[in-house]
């Protein structure tokens, strides 16, 4: 569990557009240069946006990389809600701040 | 010179990116606002905008993460998102290095700064300045409160940044107005986006406007992620014109919640005259 380096991730791909060129052309070589299990480096590259949200990445890193994955805002919003489905709820960072 | 202008706004992406999904009515009403807020900003003839954010990432990241950050650019470049997806154009913004250094020295006196000679702004700053200032051509000096990612200044904390920049201000001979963006209440960018708490927001709002310290102060983090949000963390930008307005009231123009646009809008403005 790295959260730290999936979140690292999508930051700077959202940030350098140059990175999203070489993600797009070369994903593992992008991702070779980060600590990440294969789970986390999987959801990247599917790239599974539910199970990335309950890993715990913040939405406002999470919603950029939705949509330079061609994910319009409904799909980006209804694939959350699969993911929580499917994985259980979120486990880290900020929205599982507090359980209810 | 006493600020010139102080007032706050939303800033959520929908407001420009999923306009067209909005109930007209309730949009054109909010963007009436945001006009009347523009026409009252230039009827101020501010020298510079001050604007208190909470960006999302832009910039500020989990490796390095200031509470509080003070821009001192040239310029700066917005929207950092793709300019499609926000329909907002990239461009330069101006900005006023020298005023910058200036108040920063100042705030220094009495609270810790974080500064940055680089800056791309993100719909935090340049969803308020595309319906403020349409023309760019008031230079910005761009204030972040970290409320993304905890542990997150407290609030008392962020109002007596806001005294400190009001000092500041007063210190200085040009004419500044302040903005502040955030909240209120919201689950941006999560399976709750939309979901917004009216009663919540409407009583912090009544707090804010009649600029009760203690009240505002009295907000926790629990209960505001609990009844607000994420989101709800970002009421820090209100709490900082709260404390740079200190003594003044305000006047709320426009509240509506709009699902769409994942916040309750609001315009309000803070009598500093």
């Amino acid at each position: 569990m790295s959260l730290y380096q999936v979140q690292k991730v999508i930051y700077q791909l959202n940030r350098d557009p140059g990175l999203r060129e070489r993600f797009a052309a070369d994903v593992d070589g992008v991702l070779a240069a980060y600590e990440l299990t294969n789970e986390e480096a999987e959801a990247l590259k599917e790239p599974d946006i539910g199970l990335l949200y309950v890993l715990g990445v913040n939405g406002q890193l999470l919603m950029h990389f939705a949509a330079f994955r061609g994910f319009e805002w409904d799909d980006y919003l209804a694939a959350m809600r699969r993911g929580v489905e499917r994985h259980g709820p979120v486990r880290a960072g900020i929205y599982a701040m507090v359980s209810d | 010179m006493p600020l010139v202008f102080a007032g706050v706004t939303s800033h959520g992406p929908g407001i420009t990116g999923r306009a067209e999904r909005a109930d007209p009515a309730l949009r054109d009403a909010f963007y009436d606002n945001l006009g009347r807020m523009r026409e009252a900003l230039a009827a101020a003839r501010p020298d510079a905008l001050v604007i208190i954010t909470a960006e999302h990432f832009a910039n500020f990241f989990f490796d390095n993460m200031p509470s509080l950050c003070v821009g001192m650019a040239d310029d700066y470049e917005g929207p950092i998102e793709d300019e499609a997806w926000l329909r907002i154009r990239r461009r330069k913004i101006p900005g006023n290095p020298d005023l910058s250094t200036r108040l920063i020295e100042r705030m220094m006196q009495d609270v810790d700064l974080a500064y940055a000679q680089e800056w791309k702004f993100d719909h935090g700053i340049m969803v308020p300045l595309h319906f403020l200032t349409p023309d760019y051509d008031i230079p910005v000096i761009p204030v972040n409160i970290n409320c993304q990612c905890p542990p997150l200044i407290p609030l008392h904390r962020a109002y007596e940044f806001g005294r400190a920049l009001r000092k500041a201000c007063d210190a200085v001979p040009e004419r500044i107005a302040v903005i502040g963006t955030g909240g209120i209440s919201h689950w941006p960018a999560t399976p709750n986006s939309g979901k917004i708490n009216e009663a919540w927001d409407r009583a912090f709002l009544e707090k804010f406007l009649r600029n009760d310290r203690e009240a505002l102060l009295a907000y926790t983090d629990e209960d505001t992620y609990r009844d607000a949000g994420q989101g709800g963390f970002e009421i820090r930008t209100f709490i900082a014109v709260a404390g740079a307005t200190e003594g003044a009231t305000g006047q709320l123009w426009f509240y509506a919640p709009i699902p769409i646009f994942a916040v309750g809008c609001t315009v309000a403005v803070m009598d500093v005259s």
